[in-house]
């Protein structure tokens, strides 16, 4: 098989299972139950780590145990919006704190460990996100090689400085960073690599990948608890792939915050398509918005692992969006109100925290889970020069006027701030017509159903009923 | 034109498929244009000049081929420009804040 393999798109495609057996060192098959169905919690169980191991493999490499602060002013202002004895008090759980920068050092840290115990010699991840430079860290740390595949430039060369900045960290960091022009292929490429070096599939989606984001939750629990004697009513999620919603609510979870709410926010961009070259470089955020969003959320196991450890539709409560120019707005207030600067992009939760807050009561806890490190291209001014020489109009107006990809709407003030619902049941709709693809003919088995209710968060009846509209 | 000598750290371009090799189901703009790919490494030929193809060992040691487009190629980002639209924000926020002190 080394000597002349097909090199061709199809060719390589055609033996992704193969290559990613190789590549993850677990054999996914034991997990499959019946049809649809497979163990989900087994597979967290056996391939993954407990809390307790998590927590000491992060400690090796000097993650996590970020600091909880307390937003006072966004609090007040918040409150200057809301009714009497609503307005929620704001935390935030400050992961730039983390080395390389983001939450992401966390599902990275476990994927390295993973690989040096393994005997891997090196570990790969396709990511034009802060989780290269998570993999990269973590990988320099453990002594082991590093590729990082990203998809960076459109057919005119021209590439978003959030997603350089992100390649020059790789490299910071020691890594080699593949920089690819739009395309899903960017799958292909990395299939190929993988098979090339025999490294370790450093994946956001294997059991690795998610345990490694509950000790978030979990600390966030213990801090809340520590500083104000009760649980969180709401955690907000920056939610992309899965991974950030999935990992902190099984922390949660496992801390026995069973009425906290998982709020899910993404930035709105419907309209753009995420492999046109042309969108590719109109919008101003690379990930946490809905061109990821909602396609993992209805099939997670889209992913480059055969199953996902990422079932966002498992734990999600709500789930709103927001727009691009509110994201930048709250980043100006977090500078300027409380001294933090931070983000653009790692803020999406951030900006949905305003209104959430805002119907809360003025006793409860409303905790956004994430800050990211801020630098030169990952920055309100650099993303916001790159659009307007795109074409993208700048302006200051209301965020209902937010047209992705043509326009970026900055709020015009702090009570203009506000989320959009999605319809959970629209997505849980979705999920089972791909379920019903899947399936095939015949009726679901009742460990299909159950299955399907524990993916959905839904009952019994529930699936029954809209399964039999989904076979239409 | 600058000229790179064995061992400089130097970037490359390469197409990886053409277009009518690419995935099927593209959108058109996406499916009529290559995809292309830049590596950077170290320079194995002694000496080579922008536009050469030429060979590189990269950070984890594979050995890349792809045509010179850059020799040690600079980072091209920065803060970009202060943006009017950002620049007041924090006035008018602290001054709401600042009134709401005032009054109690």
């Amino acid at each position: 098989m080394k000597n002349n393999p097909d090199l061709s798109y199809q060719g390589v495609m055609d033996r992704k299972n193969r290559i990613m057996m190789q590549a993850v060192g677990i054999d996914y098959d034991q997990f499959e139950q019946e049809g649809i169905a497979f163990d989900y919690e087994q597979m967290m169980n056996k391939a993954g780590y407990s809390l307790e191991e998590v927590r000491k493999i992060q400690e090796e490499t000097n993650v996590g145990k970020t600091p909880l602060l307390e937003l006072h002013n966004l609090t007040k202002l918040v409150r200057l919006h809301a009714d009497p004895g609503k307005g929620a008090r704001i935390f935030v759980k400050d992961e730039a704190c983390n080395p390389s920068g983001s939450f992401k050092a966390r599902r990275a840290s476990l994927s390295c460990y993973q690989a040096q115990k393994q005997g891997y010699k090196g570990v790969i991840s396709a990511t034009s996100g802060n989780y290269g430079a998570a993999v990269a860290s973590q990988s320099a740390i453990r002594a082991l090689n590093c590729i990082v595949v990203q998809e960076l430039f459109d057919s005119q060369d021209l590439s978003q400085p959030e997603i350089m900045e992100k390649g020059r960290a790789c490299e910071a960091y020691g890594a080699e960073v593949v920089q690819l022009s739009v395309g899903p292929e960017l799958f292909y490429k990395f299939l190929l690599l993988l098979e090339e070096t025999g490294y370790f599939n450093a994946s956001l989606y294997t059991p690795f990948g998610i345990a490694g984001i509950e000790t978030l939750g979990f600390e966030l629990a213990e801090q809340v608890r520590q500083t104000t004697g009760k649980d969180p009513a709401a955690v907000l999620i920056t939610h992309a792939g899965g991974g950030n919603v999935t990992g902190t609510a099984r922390g949660l979870q496992k801390a026995g915050c069973n009425d906290t709410e998982i709020v899910g926010i993404s930035v709105d961009l419907s309209g753009l398509h995420m492999a046109s070259d042309h969108d590719f470089n109109r919008k101003s955020f690379t990930t946490g918005h809905t061109g990821f969003g909602v396609p993992f959320a209805t099939w997670p196991d889209r992913a480059d692992v055969p199953r996902n450890a990422a079932r966002p539709l498992r734990y999600l409560d709500r789930y709103y969006t927001v727009t691009q120019g509110e994201v930048f707005y709250v980043t100006e207030l977090l500078a300027q109100l409380e001294g933090l600067e931070r983000g653009p992009a790692g803020n999406t939760s951030l900006a949905g925290a305003f209104s959430v807050a805002k119907e809360m009561d003025r006793d409860d806890i409303l905790v956004v889970q994430e800050t990211e490190y801020t630098g030169a291209g990952k920055h309100p001014s650099p993303q916001l020069t790159f659009a307007r020489n795109m074409g993208i109009t700048v302006r200051r107006g209301h965020p209902e006027e937010n047209i992705p990809g043509q326009n970026i709407v900055i709020p015009e003030s702090s009570d203009q701030l506000s989320v959009k619902s999605v319809d959970l049941d629209n997505l849980r709709k979705s999920y089972l017509k791909k379920a019903a693809l899947e399936k095939g003919e015949g009726a679901l088995s009742s460990l299909e159903l159950e299955y399907l209710a524990a993916e959905l968060k839904t009952s019994l009846e529930w699936i029954e009923k809209n399964y039999k509209e989904a076979i239409k | 034109m600058g000229k790179a000598r064995k061992g400089d750290w130097v970037q490359i371009f390469k197409i990886v498929l053409k277009p009518e090799e690419r995935a099927p189901g593209l959108p058109p703009e996406t499916a009529s244009v290559p995809l292309t790919m830049k590596v950077k490494g170290f320079l194995v030929e002694e000496s080579a000049e922008i536009g050469d193809q030429v060979s590189i060992q990269t950070m984890t040691g594979r050995e890349v081929e792809g045509k010179l487009i850059g020799i040690n190629p600079a980072y091209a980002i920065d803060y970009g420009r202060p943006q009017q639209e950002l620049l007041k924000i924090g006035l008018e926020t602290k001054k709401l804040i600042r009134e709401e002190v005032d009054e109690k």
